[in-house]
């Protein structure tokens, strides 16, 4: 037992992907706790955006279940229209944005759309958002998805936001500014793109998981990068600041 | 808004319900779509909530364009599901965009550009998926440059919630809007659902918070809580549990048809769905205070 829970690691983990005085497209749950750890912590100065057209400083005092609920409005750094903000993005201004996905494959190409055959599709997802252009425009990108072997594929059925597409430059001559995926933090492991051909690779693994385990879990031959870690235990500090925004225990179970 | 809905939409429009994203959802008008049976709409927003899904599952939808269709609280939308998966209650064409593209799209629409070339959706299969957009190349630049082709959105007509607007339909809107302003303008119709009637005076007071003004708006109706279950900056919390009932309720097509029927077709008007509501809607109510400092618009 830990005095911290599986959730509450990843958001520590999460936390750790935002550097002081960048510009983040943040999104609800988990990456927004994260982004509240940050500016607590090492990150006083990081700035969230929301793409229905918020920008904040401070996060919300009280719990939001969407970017529009009012607690995201009051005491906003502004609050404007979907194109002013998500224009940064375009502009080349944001440095960093989280998405998460039912589908990542080894190149990072995350899938919220469609499952199996767009025509006849077994399932179809809810859609992208604007993951899309937070995946394509922002200078890069942090993903948190769990980690099962049905979401984490060789290749995804359709690809809503892009990753480093078929792999090696494939990023860089479609068009793309952005870096795209630089980590992935699941609930077992933290994956990052590594070699040439930017194909995700296991780089840490969380206290009480196995490489074997983390393995079993991920739908293809996930290879490691040289020096896998263990990812650190949460900090006394990082532990207090979400203690302080999640007043209510929300991740603790 | 029984009149305006029966004169201004017609079966076949593209209508846009939920510019603003989760926020001003202008569910009245869903509803009252849902009862005069109106059909084979294109259903048009970046994130409506649950809006498209009980439009869908009622039958009014042939074509659904956007970026995200679901329950925020829930995850799937049944109904949206049932229908791109096997059809029913009947097919329905999906037009996928991203929030930016549509936003762009309705850019397009509104200032006269044919189309917007951008480069925020390459790399998705969105590009392939839609044969509205098209891949080309920036003829303006020395380098290659891959851009993308997305052609103008102008729907036929557009419902917005506000917080206030006075008889004329001039409107003042506060905190994040989405799209509103663009797809206000991009539209051919505007009907104005107004939270609050004010005088004239009111809305010419500020008019740096007008995001609609009145000369292009073609019917004001005033319906509180029109927004319900979103919520409504100042006035209206989210009613999360409204959304989380709503799923689990709507899983099989005769379930929603039973709430779609309690919550829709046997109720005569809003009134009666606010009635409905009772206590329910009053605890959303806000009803503290956190006022923006005056702005001085004196010229001597």
């Amino acid at each position: 037992m830990h005095d911290y829970s599986t959730q509450e690691l990843m958001i520590i983990a999460a936390a750790r992907e935002i550097n002081d005085g960048e510009r983040i497209f943040v999104g609800m749950r988990l990456p927004i706790t994260a982004y509240g750890v940050a500016r607590l912590t090492h990150a006083p100065n990081a700035v969230g955006l929301f793409e229905s057209g918020v920008a904040r400083y401070a996060p919300a005092e009280d719990m939001i279940y969407t970017m529009c609920d009012g607690p995201n409005q009051l005491g906003a750094a502004w609050t404007t229209g979907l194109i002013q903000i998500m224009g940064l993005l375009s502009g080349g201004r944001i440095h960093a944005g989280f998405i998460g996905g039912a589908e990542i494959d080894r190149f990072g190409n995350i899938n919220t759309s469609y499952i199996g055959d767009i025509a006849a599709p077994k399932v179809k997802l809810p859609g992208s958002g604007g993951a899309p252009d937070i995946a394509a425009m922002a200078e890069r990108l942090i993903i948190i998805i769990n980690h099962q072997k049905h979401r984490l594929v060789e290749k995804v059925d359709f690809i809503t936001s892009p990753g480093f597409l078929d792999g090696g430059d494939a990023r860089e001559r479609a068009g793309l500014s952005g870096a795209g995926p630089q980590v992935v933090i699941t609930d077992r492991a933290i994956l990052r793109p590594h070699g040439p051909e930017n194909e995700l690779h296991l780089a840490a693994i969380h206290p009480d998981h196995t490489l074997e385990e983390v393995i079993e879990n991920t739908g293809w031959d996930l290879k490691s990068i040289p020096e896998v870690a263990q990812t650190a235990a949460p900090s006394a500090e990082e532990l207090a600041a979400l203690h302080q925004i999640d007043k209510e225990g929300f991740w603790r179970s | 808004m029984q009149e305006a809905i029966a004169e201004f939409v017609h079966d076949g429009d593209s209508v846009v319900l939920g510019a603003a994203l989760e926020n001003a959802i202008p569910f009245a008008a869903t509803h009252e779509l849902i009862r005069q049976e109106r059909r084979n709409l294109n259903v048009i927003a970046p994130i409506s909530d649950i809006s498209t899904d009980m439009l869908i599952g009622a039958g009014c939808v042939a074509e659904v364009t956007g970026a995200w269709v679901g329950n925020v609280s829930g995850g799937m939308g049944h109904n949206f599901r049932r229908a791109a998966e096997s059809g029913q209650p009947n097919p329905i064409r999906i037009y996928d965009y991203s929030n930016f593209s549509i936003g762009m799209a309705f850019f397009a629409g509104a200032y006269g550009l044919p189309y917007v070339p951008l480069k925020s959706i390459l790399g998705s299969d969105i590009v392939k998926s839609n044969p509205r957009m098209k891949m080309a190349e920036n003829p303006l630049a020395d380098e290659p440059e891959p851009v993308v082709l997305v052609p103008a959105l102008k729907p036929d007509i557009a419902f917005l919630v506000v917080q206030r607007a006075d008889r004329n339909g001039n409107s003042h809107i506060w905190g994040s809007t989405g799209l509103t302003q663009e797809a206000s303008i991009a539209a051919e119709k505007i009907i104005v659902l107004a939270d609050e009637i004010v005088e004239p005076e009111v809305i010419a007071s500020d008019p740096s918070r007008v995001l609609i003004p009145g000369f292009g708006v073609n019917a004001v109706c005033h319906i509180p809580a029109a927004c319900h279950p979103a919520p409504l900056i100042g006035r209206w919390r989210r009613d999360n549990v409204f959304f989380h009932d709503y799923h689990k309720e709507t899983r099989a097509p005769e379930e929603f048809d039973r709430w779609c029927d309690e919550w829709v077709r046997d109720l005569p008007d809003h009134a009666a769905y606010r009635a409905k509501l009772g206590g329910q809607l009053e605890e959303l109510r806000i009803t503290g205070e956190a006022l923006s400092a005056p702005a001085n618009y004196a010229t001597e």
